[in-house]
């Protein structure tokens, strides 16, 4: 545990020791309110709730959060402190969770800076604050899913770019794969069940289900599976990567 | 304190490290030399758990590299090469964190702290960030880092590269110092730094140890040890040096002349222990007799110990084959 919070705390005073944090935050809020009003046509909608800006969410953080994402590894590995930091007496998975948690700290430092759209909706309406949290919840998991692929992407290479892009289309097949883009693809021949099977990885369903305000065990299971799965597997590529 | 026994490293079809075998004891400083893409990095990676071994094992203080891992990294200082770091952060921040991940608390990790950066004089930098900072104070930083725990084994791949004699000359003092009760190894081109502070050097190429003995054993392996080096003003001709092959002792000569000089270079054989060739008569004696008789005028005249340069020139060769060992090691790390 020591280990886990030395690398933690590394890893998220390293996002504001440089502008990084800075400039990641101005672009999440700027992007987001710009989708949301002028895309989303917010006021036109003339509905007291977030479900608009939420909307978007998915499609903001298939590009932003591999930006959080793409270093995670690749920075280590270009700049050669991945050899410092894995002969230090740093177990493999507090290594890897100490980065991933620092990540998903500091998206969610991020997301809870969108309050003022929280406090907008409260000042022009009575929307369902419950409804609201789960919103927020909903994406916080997402963002997870999202750093959770990124990160073990980004164990795969030193070169942030590659992450970066890997990141992206990865990512995108996992928030679209209930979409017809990806189901009809497969529907002409596979039988029904693969089908749901697919269907079922989606962020999409799992995310918008949360957004509607109801949290279910079953989407919160998806998302902490799915994270747990691609940090095992980021943990594998790095241990494989030791034995050259 | 550290145990190596057959340690093998394979990337691909390419063996970069082919079953090492040697051990180190607390108070020795063992000099890891050999040409770049010898395997001397690779093997440092494998004892300090970054890289697994393809065979064989290594143990350091008791624990096995490979099954008890951390236990092993825990007793190990290590400066990797290059000395990596982490530049976004300052050397202060950088070194509490290297002190909490060595589980070391408060007080006594500032103190810690403290000794590690009088000893590197990091004092003036502690502020700045790592990036900005000159290649030697970041290799300092990394020196920092590798003794902040005081490890009882300490690795360091090139300490002293990049850095200047002065500060050369304080890293070795530091090394020396710390040297009575740890066991260390140092890898390093500078064949006067194994001469300086180590006890023990191991020559590597192509992945196998090639040579292993104490520098001067390492130096009597030179054609020049105990040779005998006369320069006299003038061009001499062979002939008339003909008469110093006849001295005792001497095997073989070679005269090159050097501007308005003529060096000559007596050879003796290898079995020879001492320059004492006829009695109380060394050679060098003998040769200044043979210089007055003739009425040489002599400029220099000394007797040689040895030449590091030339018997590592002679035992490893993988450079100059153009084997880009190094290459095949970078791509993995």
């Amino acid at each position: 545990m020591r280990e886990l919070a030395a690398v933690f705390r590394r890893e998220l005073g390293g996002y504001f020791a440089t502008p990084l944090a800075f400039i990641f935050i101005v672009v999440f809020l700027f992007t987001m309110g710009a989708f949301t009003f002028y895309m989303g046509g917010y006021f036109e909608s003339g509905s007291a709730d977030l479900l608009i800006f939420f909307n978007f969410h998915p499609w903001l953080y298939l590009f932003l959060i591999p930006a959080i994402s793409m270093r995670l590894w690749a920075e280590e590995r270009r700049t050669g402190s991945i050899e410092l930091l894995l002969s230090l007496p740093i177990p493999l998975w507090a290594a890897v969770l100490g980065k991933f948690l620092a990540a998903w700290v500091f998206s969610g430092i991020a997301l809870a800076l969108t309050f003022p759209m929280w406090l907008t909706v409260n000042y022009l309406g009575n929307p369902d604050n419950g409804v609201i949290l789960a919103g927020y919840i909903g994406s916080f998991f997402l963002a997870g899913g999202y750093l959770a692929i990124g990160s073990c992407l980004s164990a795969t290479t030193k070169n942030q770019v590659i992450a970066f892009v890997v990141s992206v289309v990865v990512c995108f097949l996992f928030t679209v794969s209930g979409l017809p883009l990806v189901i009809d693809f497969f529907s002409s021949w596979a039988p029904q069940q693969v089908l749901n099977t697919i269907a079922s990885f989606s962020f999409l369903t799992h995310f918008t289900a949360i957004t509607q305000g109801v949290i279910d065990l079953r989407d919160i299971f998806y998302f902490g599976s799915l994270i747990t799965v691609w940090l095992v597997a980021c943990g594998l590529v790095v241990d494989m990567k030791k034995a050259g | 304190m550290i145990v190596i026994d057959g340690l093998t490293k394979r990337f691909g079809p390419f063996t970069a490290v082919n079953h090492i075998s040697f051990s180190v004891a607390r108070g020795e400083v063992l000099g890891f030399l050999g040409p770049n893409g010898a395997g001397k990095s690779t093997t440092m990676k494998m004892v300090t758990g970054f890289l697994s071994p393809s065979e064989g094992a290594a143990r350091v203080c008791g624990h096995d590299v490979v099954s008890d891992t951390l236990a092993a990294q825990r007793t190990i200082g290590y400066l990797p090469e290059g000395a990596p770091a982490y530049g976004d952060m300052t050397p202060l921040a950088f070194l509490r964190f290297i002190a909490r991940v060595r589980a070391l608390k408060g007080v006594e990790a500032e103190r810690a702290i403290e000794a590690a950066v009088a000893a590197t004089e990091l004092q003036g930098v502690l502020e700045q960030p790592i990036d900005t900072l000159s290649k030697g104070f970041r290799r300092r930083v990394g020196l920092a880092q590798s003794i902040l725990h005081n490890p009882p084994v300490l690795i360091m791949d090139e300490p002293t590269d990049g850095l200047d004699p002065n500060q050369k000359h304080e890293v070795r003092k530091l090394i020396k110092r710390m040297s009575a009760d740890k066991a260390i190894i140092i890898s390093t081109h500078i064949l006067e730094e194994v001469d300086a502070i180590c006890s023990r050097a191991l020559i590597i190429d192509r992945g196998q140890v090639v040579a292993d003995g104490t520098p001067a054993e390492l130096i009597s392996r030179s054609r020049y040890h105990n040779a005998v080096t006369l320069t006299v003003e003038g061009q001499l001709t062979v002939q008339s040096a003909e008469i110093l092959k006849t001295l005792p002792g001497v095997v073989s000569m070679e005269v090159t002349p050097r501007g308005s000089e003529t060096v000559l270079t007596l050879f003796t054989s290898r079995g020879t222990s001492a320059t004492a060739v006829a009695g109380d008569l060394t050679l060098v004696d003998a040769v200044a007799r043979v210089a007055r008789e003739n009425n040489w005028i002599v400029r220099a005249l000394y007797g040689e110990p040895g030449r590091l340069d030339e018997v590592f020139r002679s035992l490893t060769r993988s450079d100059i084959d153009g084997i880009d060992a190094n290459q095949s090691e970078k791509n993995v790390a």
